[in-house]
């Protein structure tokens, strides 16, 4: 055995490697109706559902406007006399103020747990304040920033902001601490500097930890924006407000409508991040 | 002398045969009462690859960490007469998200050498391991061996005088820890720096060293010292022969002897 001149993993090992890891990809994205065939089903199962629920309401209780047909759901979008133009600039409202709530949480979010990452001390001095505003009821506190920020934009924000926070700070802080003792000492060793272990170590390395939390945010900032809407609806409030106006005038059709295009947004938010967080990292972190 | 902390000088005249370390009764205590290392008394001198086994958990690593500067010796003095320090953890400790080529060039952009340098660095250096054409891997991409290498090569780039490992291949197979074990020797005769090396495989540490130290367990103290009397560059063969036999047989029983 002549070791010492052989090069173990030849290049092609490594291409053989990596293709039966795309193999294995290409099956796990879905092909073949094994993997969408049970969704599907189970999709057509729960409108099923819908209907006779809204058939005993319909026929039974005489009462259809409380549980509508999926099909006049369906038609709702397209009523175009009052709903659909509402409901487009709703959503687009509502969309302002998740994204802007957002985007406050997390340079909020990330500079607080940047702050926490320096040291134990300042650890144990913010800390507490961010569990604090996990624990508060937001419900609570809702009279006191409309009379402090009023009822408009501004204030949904806030709110979208302080429900969205919290998820920013924590796995921002986790994701910073989580780099292994003997990769901060492989920096100390080199007599790397607080700030370019945090540039090139820590902030890297908490990445996918980050992206965790900003999904989560993402979809906190949705809630954010429609709990917003309810209480402070001056100006160009969204969704929460057609959902109740809907309510009020007995449109029923309506209000499913702006539910289900609430629930949409917030799902598209998530998956939107979730394709971000892939993007950025999923070259070397496997979510 | 009673300073504690290990001094680092640049070499004087490049002297063939000069101390690169020495430990003279260095002794350890941790804040919490554990006392790690006790009189210890090691030098390293240039051209020698010197190998450290003992139990688990009887301060071999403290050695390393206090002659990497990481720890400080609680008694005794401990110098170190070089900064140009190479350190192998026990994992790779590469960043996941740096392909190869960007794992082995980062100790040189921490020492803000320019993009060009550290380049033709890590190229020279990933030839020496034989990762040539793994540059643009991720680590999540290469195995445990390769991963070794990897982090062999970082370490590779400071041209290091002294390279300290800590049980590097510890968590290997067998086959692929025979092989680089030969990989190193050749870089140890290659590029010339002197070794000190954490195992607590005994043939292992026979194979690498030019000499061995047998530590005992808590609180680690030396127990016995061998020469390792094989020439350089060792035949891989040698781990065969009946005298190689013979002093792993004697290293084991010293082992055995100090662990109590």
């Amino acid at each position: 055995m002549s070791g010492a001149e052989t090069v173990v993993v030849t290049p092609r090992d490594a291409a053989i490697e990596r293709r039966g890891e795309r193999q294995r990809r290409a099956y796990a994205r879905g092909r073949g109706p094994l993997i969408w065939l049970p969704p599907v089903i189970v999709f057509v199962i729960l409108i099923g559902i819908w209907y006779l629920f809204a058939l005993y309401y319909d026929k039974v209780q005489g009462l259809g406007f409380l549980v509508p047909y999926p099909h006049l759901v369906l038609k709702e979008f397209f009523n175009d006399q009052y709903f659909s133009p509402q409901l487009w600039q709703d959503l687009l409202n509502s969309t302002e103020v998740a994204l802007t709530g957002l985007a406050f949480a997390i340079v909020i979010g990330v500079l607080w747990a940047t702050l926490m990452s320096l040291a134990k001390w300042v650890e144990r001095s913010l800390y507490p304040y961010a569990v604090i505003l996990q624990c508060v009821p937001i419900l609570a506190l809702v009279p006191l920033i409309g009379i402090l920020f009023g009822y408009e934009f501004p204030s949904r924000v806030i709110v979208t902001t302080m429900i969205a926070l919290f998820p920013m700070v924590s796995n921002t802080l986790f994701g910073l601490l989580a780099a292994d003792r003997s990769q901060r000492e492989l920096f100390q060793l080199q007599g790397a500097s607080n700030l370019t272990t945090l540039l090139k170590l820590q902030f890297p390395g908490a990445m996918p930890s980050i992206f965790l939390g900003l999904r989560n945010a993402a979809g906190l900032s949705v809630i954010g924006a429609i709990v917003g809407d309810q209480f402070f609806q001056r100006g160009n409030p969204g969704l929460g407000v057609l959902v109740q106006v809907t309510t009020s005038r007995a449109n029923g059709a309506g209000t499913f409508a702006a539910i289900i295009i609430a629930s949409l947004l917030g799902i598209a938010v998530f998956l939107l991040f979730g394709w971000l967080a892939r993007l950025v990292v999923g070259r070397w972190y496997d979510f | 002398m009673t300073t504690t902390a290990p001094t680092k000088k640049k070499p004087a005249a490049a002297s063939a045969t000069g101390t690169l370390l020495d430990f003279r009764n260095v002794a350890m205590q941790f804040s919490n009462g554990t006392i790690a290392l006790q009189g210890v008394d090691l030098t390293v001198n240039r051209g020698e690859f010197v190998t450290v086994v003992g139990p688990s958990g009887c301060g071999k690593s403290t050695l390393l960490r206090i002659a990497s500067g990481l720890e400080t010796a609680s008694e005794g003095t401990a110098e170190v007469d070089t900064d140009r320090i190479g350190y192998v953890f026990q994992d790779a400790t590469l960043l996941p998200w740096r392909n190869v080529e960007r794992n082995v060039e980062l100790l040189a952009e921490l020492q803000g050498e320019n993009k060009k340098s550290r380049a033709a660095k890590a190229k020279e250096a990933i030839e020496l391991v034989g990762l040539t054409g793994f540059e643009g891997s991720l680590p999540k991409q290469l195995s445990g061996g390769m991963r070794m290498r990897a982090s062999l090569a970082r370490s590779l780039t400071l041209a290091p005088e002294l390279f300290l490992f800590d049980e590097p291949f510890g968590a290997l197979d067998e086959i692929t820890r025979e092989r680089l074990n030969d990989e190193l020797l050749k870089l140890f005769t290659e590029q010339q720096f002197a070794g000190l090396f954490i195992t607590h495989s005994v043939s292992e540490a026979v194979y690498l060293s030019t000499r061995v130290v047998v530590m005992s367990g808590r609180p680690g103290t030396i127990v016995d010292t061998f020469d390792v009397p094989f020439p350089m560059p060792r035949d891989p063969d040698i781990r065969f022969t009946a005298e190689f036999a013979e002093l792993v047989g004697k290293v084991s029983h010293a082992l055995r002897e100090g662990h109590h």
